[in-house]
């Protein structure tokens, strides 16, 4: 990886056809600091970097449930009571086909995955207007539907990465030359 | 099936594979030798040409111009096809309309498209670009600014994991080739080559993962290698020489060649750099797949070797048995198309089809196999091969390795799985009718 300024230089060169490997970028990128970015800093990686403080538990996320999800995902996750709103509970051996409906229960990998997509596209009509202790709640409600967590589990920036996901190791990276 | 003995014949002549197929150096050869492909069929209907008359539209003045045209009236029928045509709140799918296009670039207007949770109305005044996380100093970037750098222009094609996902039906559903294949296109892309825009930054030599995010509602966002931004990714501001269209990510979309559709982040607003993968929804759960068994497949970022035929293919009919030029389109994500073979008997005899160059790396190629149609049924398929040796795989060995979808599939616009590339078959019966056929 320390190659990358001498490998860019060469792709550009030879790759792109630009006639010149001397062209010199112009550089027009404005400064700003990680602070100005931070409202934009939302992805939640897996290990759990950069989940935000607060908390909140299946009793809470159930309130808030009610509230802003049902009416798209259903009574209790069953989903369908809008076109695209999927079943957030349940989902079927993935040895019963290439074409098993993929849920939270049956095959997400990481639960910090449950919290950064709530946080960044749900509600599907007002996303962001979420607090970060409605999505802790709202993903302890989830996950607890799905018996991965008990009911009177804490969900915070420390407990949600420890939760297993059933479907975390059944795996195959498709082209790991290309990582 | 090279034929040795072409002493005293023309290449016209020459069959090349059984049930037609022509020697495709007829297409290289002079006007006698297309002329004797043409006339060897004979003049089926014998009808002569009736003595000419001026035409209506020639007799009177015709319209001014407008400031942006679109197609001829007569042209009404070449459209995508939408997914969500009555706009519910959902996502939606519009196919490009493969079997009524020719060449290789998509109009942009007939582009695929695919958003998840609407188009966005941006501000290309108001949109910002921040590349930040594990550089040394975090940087802004607007449209303006990018089109003051030196572009990088070429043609590639982009397609979604899910095109072609209909074929994992276990019966082959007849739809055309719009309906299986639509949601893949090819265009010309002008943009910043990313790895200009990291070194500026000052990347950390550790990184190994890019999160992209667009400025949609969904702020979809996915994990790129930083590998293939050292490789050939842009930010991409042009699409055929205009600024993208809304829904291929105006004004600005990550352009992966090669790799899956997705991760190709339209409305690009945000680039983090960082030490592992997002497992982001779309990375995790849409945009990875299950193996039979049961396993799953994480990362697929490649859309392998593929091609299908756009002429003739369902939705068409041929008129009268005689020369017919198949055509359609190849291309594969790991570089440039070396070869297609065309079948006429569902695959017991192939012979080679004729590239229409310039042939680009991860671009579509069009093939052309001249044809002379006996009147008797056929299956015609195209199997393609790029430069890397990779080669389409047959019907039953991608089955073999990669299943069926264990539910009807009663729709073309379901997902039972994603990244198929194996053949597609068109059978054509006696009358000339044309149906979507497993061989």
């Amino acid at each position: 990886m320390s190659m990358h300024k001498p490998l860019s230089a060469l792709i550009l060169a030879v790759l792109f056809g630009v006639v010149s490997a001397l062209v010199q970028s112009p550089k027009l990128g404005k400064l700003i600091s990680e602070s100005d970015i931070k409202q934009w800093d939302i992805a939640i990686l897996p290990d759990g970097t950069n989940l935000p403080p607060g908390s909140g538990t299946s009793a809470q996320g159930a309130q808030i449930y009610a509230e802003k999800c049902v009416a798209c995902h259903a009574d209790g996750g069953k989903g369908g009571a809008s076109p695209g709103a999927g079943p957030l509970v349940g989902g079927a051996p993935l040895t019963n086909g290439i074409d098993t409906l993929k849920t939270i229960g049956n095959y997400y990998a990481y639960a910090t995955t449950v919290f950064d997509y709530i946080r960044r596209a749900m509600p599907f009509n007002t996303p962001r207007s979420l607090t970060d202790n409605e999505v802790y709640a709202l993903t302890a409600y989830i996950l607890s539907l799905n018996k991965l967590i008990n009911d009177n589990d804490v969900m915070d920036a420390k407990t949600l990465p420890q939760v297993k996901m059933p479907n975390r190791d059944n795996y195959i990276i498709a082209y790991p030359d290309r990582i | 099936m090279t034929n040795s003995k072409r002493v005293g014949r023309t290449p016209s002549q020459e069959p090349v594979a059984g049930n037609g197929l022509i020697n495709r150096r007829v297409l290289l050869g002079h006007g006698i030798a297309i002329a004797g492909a043409m006339s060897t069929a004979g003049n089926i209907t014998g009808a002569a040409a009736e003595p000419l008359k001026d035409p209506e539209w020639s007799l009177q003045f015709g319209s001014t111009l407008p400031p942006v045209q679109i197609a001829s009236p007569y042209e009404k029928h070449v459209v995508r096809s939408l997914s969500n045509p009555n706009g519910e709140f959902r996502n939606s799918h519009a196919r490009t309309p493969h079997h009524l296009l020719g060449g290789t670039i998509t109009p942009n207007g007939l582009h695929f498209s695919i958003d998840h949770s609407g188009v966005p109305n941006i501000d290309p005044a108001k949109h910002k670009l921040v590349i930040h996380g594990m550089v040394r100093q975090p940087l802004e970037f607007t449209l303006e600014t990018l089109s003051r750098y030196p572009l990088v222009t070429r043609i590639n094609f982009l397609e979604c994991a899910g095109n072609s996902a209909p074929m994992f039906s276990k019966e082959p559903l007849q739809v055309t080739a719009q309906a299986i294949h639509g949601l893949v296109s090819n265009a010309e892309w002008s943009g910043v080559p990313l790895s200009v825009l990291l070194d500026e930054a000052g990347i950390d030599p550790s990184a190994k993962w890019l999160i992209a995010e667009g400025a949609d509602a969904h702020f979809l966002d996915r994990s790129v290698p930083v590998k293939k931004a050292y490789d050939d990714a842009l930010v991409a501001i042009y699409q055929n020489g205009e600024h993208l269209m809304p829904g291929n990510g105006y004004p600005m979309r990550l352009l992966l060649p090669g790799y899956q559709g997705n991760m190709n982040v339209k409305f690009l607003r945000r680039i983090k750099v960082v030490d592992q993968p997002a497992m982001s929804m779309f990375e995790t759960k849409t945009y990875s797949q299950i193996l039979p068994g049961g396993k799953t497949w994480r990362f697929h970022f490649l859309m392998e070797v593929k091609s299908f035929i756009t002429y003739p293919s369902f939705g068409h009919s041929l008129k009268e048995p005689g020369f017919y030029a198949i055509s359609g389109v190849a291309y594969s994500g790991t570089g440039r198309i070396a070869k297609v073979m065309v079948s006429a008997d569902g695959g017991k005899s192939w012979g080679e089809a004729a590239l229409q160059g310039p042939v680009h790396e991860k671009a579509f190629t069009r093939f052309v196999m001249p044809w002379r149609w006996d009147g008797q049924p056929a299956i015609l398929q195209s199997r393609a091969w790029d430069e890397a040796g990779n080669v389409q795989p047959l019907r039953a060995e991608f089955v073999a390795a990669r299943g069926e979808a264990s539910n009807p599939v009663t729709t073309p616009l379901v997902f039972p799985n994603q990244h198929y590339n194996s053949l597609t078959s068109w059978g054509v019966d006696s009358k000339g009718e044309i149906k979507h056929v497993y061989a």
